[in-house]
């Protein structure tokens, strides 16, 4: 089955972008499909590459990544809150004369369309967050 | 259909809402803090009986209520929140 997911939360401030990750891994293991996992809101925050946690904590940036690395997810964050949280990519950095980016690999920065393309083309849109 | 409330009911209306809305039929699956409107004995226990009511084990685990839950409550793993959300067809979180 198909499954698009919505994340609305940051890491270390709210369980669900824990949970977010904790069901799209259990999702994978019993062989469905992650169409698109959608960031938006705080839950931008979970495509930076920038942050350093502690080396006995979760980084739960890195893990999203190496999973979309390891699956083929299509991590896309919203664009717009993207824009008001600095998540920068080439593009954006281009666009709002940014001396940096700081997107994390396998993170693509993106409209809200994708969002709701994520809704009709999955079988199920389950979301995460306040 | 299934519900998934993520808030205590001891911090907002999601879960009472919820249950107000949720057909006989359907499962309320409780995540995150979500999971202490499944303790024995509260004040929003009697909820309860209006629908199928799951917890999420890791999450109830993580609070340490696993011997304080009310009658009827089942528990699931992430592979089983799965489950529910392929089994159907509709999913509402009540963020």
């Amino acid at each position: 089955m198909k499954f698009s997911i919505q994340v609305n939360e940051g890491p270390y401030q709210h369980q669900s972008a824990d949970s977010a990750y904790n069901f799209v891994k259990a999702a994978l293991e019993k062989g469905h499909e992650i169409f698109r996992v959608f960031f938006y809101h705080d839950g931008v925050n979970n495509g930076t590459r920038l942050a350093s946690p502690p080396q006995d904590d979760r980084n739960v940036q890195q893990r999203w990544s190496d999973l979309a690395k390891e699956h083929e997810l299509d991590l896309v964050i919203c664009v717009a809150a993207a824009q008001r949280r600095g998540i920068v990519d080439d593009g954006e950095a281009e666009r709002n004369g940014k001396d940096a980016t700081n997107i994390m690999d396998g993170f693509r920065i993106s409209g809200l369309g994708q969002l709701i393309e994520a809704g009709i083309q999955a079988d199920r849109l389950v979301v995460f967050g306040d | 259909m299934l519900h998934i409330v993520n808030k205590s009911p001891f911090q907002n209306d999601s879960f009472i809402s919820c249950m107000a809305h949720a057909a006989e039929s359907s499962t309320v699956l409780l995540i995150e803090d979500g999971v202490f409107a499944a303790l024995k004995g509260s004040n929003v226990a009697d909820h309860l009986s209006k629908a199928k009511v799951i917890a999420l084990q890791s999450d109830v685990s993580a609070r340490g209520i696993d011997a304080n839950l009310a009658e009827g409550v089942e528990l699931v793993d992430y592979a089983g929140f799965v489950d529910l959300v392929a089994d159907n067809e509709s999913v509402q979180s009540w963020v």
